[in-house]
């Protein structure tokens, strides 16, 4: 079973009818010694949601930004809609942002700041007022328009941005950071209307995010970048359940990394050994990797199976411990199982099914861990 | 019951309540009667003889006083505007880019309202005179000299207000505005001056007032034909000071006071919108 065949969606290759839209080579940019952003490449299909994931600092914004021309490039190329934007500046670009501020101008109406754009474009006044109209009422601001700024709450403010950028009718929409200034009931809301927004226009979305939840949940593709660079390029669920490196896996959702040595390599079944395992584990996976080589098993908690006897099936992979933290979160409970001593414990996470009083499993309790070798991924860095 | 007074309840200390007292007589005490003179009809500031208003209208009448105040009222509007534009532009300067001896630079700037006004006044005379500025040019052009002598002094002060506003400025903002396809001048005119207009009006307040009631630089720096309402009064009150002088000083305070107070205003007001913005 490879990548492909599991999320159903290519990897790194354009289909018919997924025209690039943004085509980004060898783009960088250097604050003085420091690359914010470092040689990137990226291909942004035509009606995508995408998203650039990662941590604060890791370039996500300055690429964005460089998308919009509000910064430039220290090396690299941007083609919108296959135009070089190299000497295109921020205010000829066919894209339009929507800020981390939402950067409402305070000082002018809700219907002025929507209109503004189409009258710097020299769009005659009424037909500037109408159009901003109906951008109100697709971000459902009908009639919001005479209100000031001041009079509006944080939601509203976001969907006026949202509306002054689409007004323009942009080739690409840039948003920054959108949901991290409202609250937490909203920012789940706004994400379905986000996708729903998306949908309806058919404008190409480019969403910069920290938040995992908020990437998996709203993007047909992720950028998870580190450190200036893209980590990797995949749909949500190819990126959770199919990892390339370390530091996606550790940074999409919760995860057991075991440092250990490939023993076996061959017809898609990657053999580890690790000090912290008793056994040596077998992964299923298309990509092989050299015998001897050192490699990371990357193994998500609520795939590993807890159990007081071994599982019958024996093709599973099977390893004994001793219970020795429990977390519980109310839906899931988190076990920490010591396989070895002075070696990491392994996370476990078994949803609370029942509304028990008694746990299945106690502190001390010996017990038996066990997943399918379709289940982990081992890394080589 | 008296309850004890507590630490920081200084009001209700004795020798809080002297220092205050005090410090307003010394302040006030003299303004309050300078103003109350103004309507005293007596020749002489010392004795009370009776309300009149004879003073206001005399002083109405006095046709080298009226040119003064008049002398004075256009050099305030022309350093006023000139000093709103040139300080605006060195604010934005200093916040906008970054060149070499900056900081160097935003010191020098801030030089005027600190060095001493007397040596300002001086070093004004000397350079006017080294130059040879004309200064028997026809009015309003006669007072060109005293109006780029206020522009040098108020205009600091300008910068000094917006450079403080602008640390406010939210630049995504701007780059919101030019993202939707304006222009430098574009977003100058539609998003940077909008934001800076209570500092604009502030600074333009101050630096009116400021140039209102100068004294020690236009002294140095008008010709015989060229009085200002200050210069004017201090020459009256060299020959004797008469309820005359306390009424154009009388109408000077107002005038100055009503200039402060929608200045603070257009501050306060800012300040609550920003206020607003931010909650």
């Amino acid at each position: 079973m490879s990548a492909q065949q599991e999320t159903g969606a290519p990897v790194g290759e354009v289909q018919a009818g997924d025209a690039p839209i943004i085509e980004i080579a060898g783009l960088s940019k250097h604050y003085g010694s420091v690359a914010a952003v470092d040689d990137v490449d990226l291909t942004i299909r035509r009606g995508e949601f995408f998203a650039l994931l990662g941590p604060s600092g890791c370039g996500k914004t300055t690429l964005l930004r460089m998308l919009a021309g509000l910064e430039l490039p220290t090396a690299g190329t941007v083609r919108i809609d296959g135009q070089d934007m190299s000497t295109v500046p921020a205010n000829r670009r066919p894209v339009n942002m929507v800020f981390q501020s939402y950067a409402v101008f305070p000082h002018m109406s809700v219907r002025d700041n929507v209109a503004y754009g189409l009258k710097v474009d020299g769009v005659p006044r009424q037909e500037a007022y109408r159009r901003a109209e109906e951008a109100l009422e697709l971000v459902k601001l009908g009639g919001y328009g005479p209100r000031r700024p001041d009079q509006l709450s944080g939601g509203q403010r976001q969907r006026v941005a949202l509306a002054r950028a689409l007004v323009k009718r942009p080739k690409v929409l840039l948003l920054d950071e959108p949901l991290s200034a409202l609250d937490a009931k909203l920012r789940e809301q706004m994400r379905f209307e986000l996708v729903n927004l998306q949908e309806s226009v058919g404008i190409t979305f480019v969403v910069v995010t920290h938040d995992q939840d908020e990437a998996l949940s709203m993007a047909t593709r992720i950028a998870v970048m580190d450190h200036g660079r893209v980590q990797q390029t995949a749909p949500p669920a190819e990126l959770y359940e199919f990892p390339r490196t370390k530091f996606v896996a550790d940074f999409i959702g919760s995860v057991n990394l075991i440092e250990g040595t490939v023993e076996a390599s061959a017809d898609g079944i990657v053999r580890l050994s690790a000090p912290a395992l008793q056994v040596p584990v077998e992964i299923e996976q298309a990509t092989g990797l050299p015998a001897g080589s050192s490699g990371w098993l990357a193994l998500r908690p609520e795939k590993v199976d807890i159990s007081a006897e071994p599982p019958e099936d024996a093709g599973r992979n099977t390893v004994a411990g001793t219970v020795e933290e429990i977390t519980y979160l109310g839906d899931v409970s988190i076990f920490h199982v010591r396989l070895t001593a002075d070696q990491p414990l392994i996370k476990v996470t078994i949803a609370n099914l029942d509304r028990v009083t008694r746990r299945p499993f106690t502190w001390g309790d010996r017990v038996h861990l066990s997943w399918a070798p379709t289940c982990g991924v081992v890394l080589s860095q | 019951m008296a309850t004890p007074i507590g630490p920081l309840d200084y009001s209700r200390r004795l020798w809080v309540r002297l220092t205050l007292l005090v410090v307003f007589v010394f302040l006030y005490a003299p303004i309050a009667t300078l103003i109350a003179f103004s309507f005293n009809d007596s020749r002489r500031n010392i004795v009370w003889n009776g309300f009149t208003l004879k003073y206001y209208e005399k002083a109405m009448g006095n046709e080298g006083l009226i040119e003064a105040f008049a002398n004075s009222l256009t050099i305030a509007v022309i350093s006023t505007l000139v000093s709103i534009v040139l300080g605006a532009l060195v604010a934005v300067l200093l916040w906008r880019f970054r060149f070499p001896a900056k900081a160097g630079y935003e010191g020098a700037m801030a030089l005027p309202i600190v060095i001493p006004e007397i040596c300002m006044g001086v070093a004004m005379l000397a350079f006017f005179s080294r130059i040879g500025w004309p200064s028997d040019m026809i009015w309003p052009f006669n007072l060109s000299a005293i109006i780029i002598a206020h522009v040098s002094f108020s205009f600091p002060f300008v910068a000094v207000v917006v450079r403080a506003r602008l640390e406010g400025f939210n630049r995504e903002l701007a780059e919101a505005a030019q993202d939707l396809g304006a222009t430098e001048w574009q977003v100058f005119r539609d998003v940077m001056i909008p934001f800076l207009r209570p500092g604009l009006v502030a600074g333009g307040m101050l630096a009116f007032t400021l140039s209102l009631d100068d004294f020690v630089i236009t002294f140095f720096t008008s010709g015989p034909n060229t009085v200002t309402f200050p210069v004017k009064v201090y020459s009256m009150v060299r020959f004797s000071v008469t309820p005359e002088v306390n009424a154009a000083s009388t109408v000077l305070i107002v005038v100055t006071v009503v200039m402060t107070a929608a200045a603070l205003w257009m501050q306060h007001r800012a300040g609550m919108k920003a206020e607003e913005a931010a909650g």
